[in-house]
């Protein structure tokens, strides 16, 4: 009864507030002229300030590439530094409009917490690192082990499960913030560090001596990591799935950031003639303009390209793409983008 | 006055209805705001499609946590990693309170030592310690601890059963056999009887002024039942001691460095807090209190027991609980140094696991309100309790 | 007659124990057997301590140099504060914009220097200008507008951060925290209940949980599209949280007030509030400002908190330029330098705080 009434007066009260329930997220970024990411505290390769506070990172660059779509410039993007278990909330309230923070893909997060999962921009999954004169070689010989890690992850249940299922002992150190784990790790908190093996080559790099450390063989889980939106929104979820989408197939069809001009200039394959925003109308099914595709690949770059400069072999973070499952699937790996047409 | 009532009835008839105007309105506004809120929250959560209710905490948690008090696994659900939390953050806050409390007197005392160095010593303690953010004391002291103990091989060893390493430290626990149960008899029948002697020999002092040494005689009935029973029972406890096993040591009672630096920052901090409040409430009682003593043929031990402590005392109550509040309160920063506290454990993985925020912010927040209200409450039966004594 | 008996008695001197350096001694440090031992405690403590931080931060530390190559192993690496000074003092602010941070440190610094000098006229004048038109311009200043560019607050941090809050927190507080303890003291039941339920919600939950729920959950509260700045959310929750703090301890110097002060005030006919800004308050305040003064330092020490939601304060930059690579391993040097600046600002604020009670004590 209560509640009813109350239903009936908050109704009346809100006859008298001014409302923007209606418009969607893409209507607001638009009249905003810009849009909140969410992004990591600091994990170098994924979503990294530099001391000018410019962003940089794999994750940014999904972001920027949102922005490119939209607003045809990779520069309109607000960044918010949100811990591992704010994040969610952040999204949820309306806070952020994207989450680009190397966050797993699950069924709980997907169907039970109002998220949607817009794709896949790096696939991962969880390892150990240890410390070189300890001596071992693989995870099955961490039972009784310290292990330090990040609160609010896949990594402190996956953990629980790994341990569990080799009826194997250990103590959890749960921290909030990733840079107090690799600062406990390294004062020799605990006797190893997990997270995915994406983020411990990255935070290897903040160690004090990188290189008296290993990453143990043994993966012990899937971690696929993208971008998240609200879900309830399917056109801003739409976006942000085909602006990755879109850099997937830019490399499938060798569009890069380099030659994308001349290419589109010259082309003839209707594919790349589509991605270069000349044919098909991709845009106004979008709700974009139709160079969306083109200003992505021409200012963000093609998955390839945004991978070997944030990521690759040659940064400091060194993931090797080749013979991983971040390799397009002509290469072997699992790299798959639905057709943009 | 009758007759100025009268006159002015005219006004204070205006005043009532006044202030009742007012006081429509302000709680008009307020139920307004209240119902915009919920109003907003309600339309936003479905909007977004985010659960709500408490159905989660039945749900399987899984995920471990450090340090638990109670029995608890990653098949346990969320309202047990609710309690691990509550129960981590009370040993912390009750740990605290204890050191802080004989810590903060100490120094208190010894702010008001004729001893010059002491009492510069303490003054700089509590100038030093009180300036300096808490947040900051605790990062400090973490990765100091951190810093200067050993590897668990390296352990520093106390007699074979006590070690002190950089992931804690571990002592021996005592099991109790056949008979363990006896020991605990004795033990309470020490205690009992010992208050028995305590309520006889202030009756004694009352009708004929003679006193009797209550607090020696009861240390020596406390120590002289266990010993018996023990001896009765042919000791039945036995220890568990720790011992290294790979990585780290295994069996006894573990404290962990989060623990331990949460406590010593917390109480170290606070301590500074209490003693300015104790030198206050020593202060407050006046020199006559003391002269009247001397005059009386008290001791100086006498004088500080029975005359200046409870009259301080009733003083230095009130804000001290201020400064037990408060510690509570501030064991929440324990997130930041991984001790799995309330905050830490149930709004930290748990929150992000079920995305409940409401709800569990919620929750997190009634239990420290919870805490603060019934300590208020007890403290204000304390103060009633104190008052009758007075007089 | 004087000068005879002067001659004629000799002055005896006191016992060269009881005076000077060696009677001091005595008298404060080795009067008994207990004092002995403990002042001979209090010199190993002193001991322990003193020689191996001295020798930490100042004999074998480093202070040249840009890299920390250069810093010694022993001793505190100086350098990386150096190095880094521009991010701990200023956070992200663009470098050629400081001159708007500086220009009104300098303004604050000119008219606080003013008022701290006793004996000057219109020191009621360049008050209200600090408090009113002050934070005005300080808005335009640094954020941006009349032609300044603008400089969003995602990018401020450090010091500076840890100023505005605790500056803004400090400011709008205590016309809160005042009107708080007024409703909580007010004879309307309802306004009376509403203002201790609010005192006490406020005082009885941490503030990081208030600061996560204004930083992370405030838009869920709001109709869709409604938010405002990070910074403003979690200001306006250190602004409550403090208010409710300095309305408890305002309430205590309102109840210390004498009866008689009220009923005379009322009986000169004055309505209210022209008693309570003219008569009660003024006096109450008085009573009451050590605490007040100390609520205000513990604002400034809470401000530490916001780093927990992601601000980048003086405590949390510090943090963060800790984990640049470049400068792995210096968080001692960090966090002492963090706690000297702190310390300077809150035993400062301690200090003027009974001076201006010394001031101010007109003999009751």
């Amino acid at each position: 009864m209560i509640i009813r009434k109350l239903t009936i007066l908050s109704a009346i009260i809100s006859l008298f507030t001014v409302s923007a329930a209606t418009a969607g997220t893409l209507d607001t970024v638009k009249g905003q002229g810009f849009f909140n990411c969410g992004v990591s505290q600091g994990v170098p390769g994924f979503s990294n300030p530099d001391s000018d506070g410019n962003w940089s990172g794999i994750d940014v660059d999904v972001c920027r590439a949102v922005s490119a779509a939209i607003f045809g410039t990779p520069d309109n993007v607000k960044y918010v530094p949100l811990t591992a278990k704010e994040r969610f909330t952040a999204l949820q309230s309306g806070e952020i409009d994207v989450l680009s923070r190397n966050t797993t893909w699950t069924l709980s997060r997907d169907a039970q917490i109002g998220l949607e999962f817009a794709g896949v921009n790096f696939y991962d999954g969880q390892g150990f690192m240890v410390r070189s004169d300890s001596g071992i070689t693989s995870a099955m010989e961490l039972d009784g082990a310290s292990v330090c890690t990040n609160l609010g992850t896949t990594t402190e249940l996956n953990m629980a499960d790994f341990f569990r299922a080799n009826g194997m002992s250990y103590e959890p150190v749960v921290f909030e913030k990733a840079d107090e784990v690799v600062n406990a790790y390294d004062e020799g908190r605990c006797d190893t560090y997990t997270t995915d093996k994406s983020g411990l080559a990255a935070q290897r790099t903040k160690l004090a001596d990188p290189d008296a450390h290993v990453v143990l063989p043994e993966t012990i889980s899937k971690e696929p990591l993208g971008p998240v939106v609200r879900e309830g929104d399917g056109d801003w979820a739409d976006i942000v799935r085909w602006s990755l989408n879109a850099m997937i197939e830019a490399e499938e069809f060798g569009l890069d950031k380099g030659s994308a001009s001349s290419t589109c200039a010259t082309t003839g394959n209707p594919v790349v003639a589509r991605l270069c925003g000349k044919e098909g109308g991709n845009g106004a099914a979008l709700n974009l303009g139709d160079s969306w595709s083109y200003d992505i690949i021409s200012q963000v770059g093609n998955y390839g390209d945004i991978y070997e400069a944030n990521v690759g072999a040659n940064t400091p973070v060194g993931l090797a793409r080749a013979g991983s499952p971040n390799a397009s699937y002509k290469n072997g790996g699992v790299l798959y983008a639905p057709p943009a047409r | 006055m009758q007759d100025r009532n009268l006159s002015l009835s005219n006004i204070l008839f205006n005043r009532s209805i006044q202030g009742i105007f007012y006081q429509i309105v302000t709680l008009g506004l307020v139920i307004l705001a209240i119902i915009y809120i919920v109003d907003n929250t309600a339309r936003n959560m479905v909007a977004r499609g985010l659960a709500s209710g408490f159905h989660f905490l039945g749900v399987e948690a899984q995920f471990d946590i450090q340090m638990t008090l109670i029995e608890y696994s990653p098949t346990s659900t969320y309202f047990d990693s609710f309690i691990v939390g509550l129960l981590n953050t009370l040993l912390v806050a009750g740990l605290g309170i204890f050191v802080a409390t004989i810590v903060g007197f100490a120094v208190g005392i010894a702010r008001l030592s004729s001893n010059w160095l002491i009492a510069k010593l303490a003054e700089a303690y509590i100038e030093i310690l009180r300036n300096i953010p808490l947040l900051l004391q605790i990062f400090f002291w973490y990765f100091a601890v951190l810093r200067a103990l050993p590897k668990p091989k390296q352990s520093l060893e106390f007699a074979d059963s006590f070690f002190l390493n950089n992931r804690g430290l571990f002592i021996p626990d005592p099991v109790f056999g056949e008979g363990g149960t006896l020991i605990l008899y004795s033990f309470i029948a020490a205690i009992l009887i010992s208050i028995g002697i305590a309520v006889w020999s202030k009756q004694r002092q009352n009708t004929t002024g003679q006193t009797f040494p209550v607090f020696y005689s009861s240390i020596g009935l406390l120590i002289s039942f266990v010993f018996l029973s023990m001896l009765a029972t042919g000791f039945p406890v036995t220890f568990d001691y720790p011992e290294l096993k790979g990585f780290n040591f295994k069996g006894g009672i573990k404290l962990i460095p989060e623990l331990v630096a949460l406590t010593f920052a917390l109480s170290m901090y606070t301590a500074s807090f209490i003693a300015e409040v104790v030198r206050a409430g020593i202060q407050a009682v006046s020199l006559g209190q003391t002269e009247a003593a001397r005059s009386l043929g008290l001791n100086p031990n006498q004088i500080l027991r029975l005359v200046i402590i409870p009259q301080a005392l009733r003083v230095i109550v009130p804000p001290l609980t201020n400064q037990y509040l408060n510690l509570t309160k501030n064991s929440s920063l324990a997130a930041a140094i991984a001790y799995p506290d309330l905050v830490l454990v149930f709004a930290g993985t748990a929150l992000m696991q079920t995305g409940q925020a409401i709800e569990i912010i919620g929750m997190v927040m009634g239990v420290y309100l919870f805490l603060s209200l019934m300590t208020s409450i007890i403290m204000n039966l304390f103060n009633r309790f104190m008052r009758v004594a007075e007089r | 007659m004087n000068t005879e008996i002067k001659d004629s008695i000799e002055v005896t001197k006191p016992p060269i124990a009881s005076i000077g350096i060696i009677g001091w001694l005595r008298k404060n440090l080795f009067s008994s057997w207990s004092n002995t031992i403990l002042t001979l405690l209090g010199i190993y403590i002193l001991y322990s301590i003193i020689p191996s931080f001295i020798s930490w931060a100042f004999i074998d530390a480093s202070f040249v140099g840009s890299t920390k190559q250069e810093c010694s192993k022993e001793g505190a690496c100086w350098i990386f504060i150096k190095e880094n000074l521009k991010l701990i003092f200023y956070g992200l602010y663009p470098s050629e914009e400081l001159w708007r941070i500086n220009s009104m440190y300098f303004v604050l610094l000119v008219c606080g220097i003013y008022i701290l000098i006793p004996n000057l006229k219109y020191k009621g004048w360049v008050g209200s200008f600090l408090l009113i038109l002050f934070p005005i311009l300080s808005v335009v200043m640094f954020s941006g507008g009349f032609g300044l560019e603008t400089v969003e607050t995602r990018l401020w941090g450090g010091l500076f951060l840890t100023l505005v809050i605790a500056g803004v927190g400090i400011v709008l507080s205590l016309p809160i925290g005042v009107m708080l303890a007024l409703g909580r003291r007010s004879k309307l039941p309802v306004v009376s209940l509403l203002s201790t339920i609010f005192i006490e919600i406020w005082r009885g939950v941490p503030l990081i949980t208030v600061l996560f729920m204004a930083s992370n959950m405030f838009p869920l509260f709001m109709p869709e599209g409604v938010n405002f700045d990070k910074l403003i959310r979690a200001l306006i929750g250190v602004m409550f949280f403090s208010a409710a703090y300095l309305a408890e301890v305002v309430r205590g110097g309102l109840q210390a007030m004498p009866k008689g002060q009220y009923e005379a005030a009322q009986a000169m006919g004055l309505s209210y509030w022209r008693m309570m800004a003219l008569v009660i308050l003024p006096q109450s305040l008085k009573m009451v400002i050590p605490a007040i003064i100390g609520s205000f330092i513990a604002i400034f020490k809470d401000t530490t908190l916001v780093l927990v939601i992601g601000l980048f304060d003086f405590l949390g930059i510090i943090q963060f330029v800790g984990t640049n690579p470049d400068w792995l391993g210096f968080s001692h040097e960090g966090y002492v330098f963090a706690a000297v600046i702190f310390w300077i600002f809150c035993f400062g604020m301690s200090r003027y705080s009974q001076n201006l009670e010394k001031k101010l004590d007109t003999g009751r």
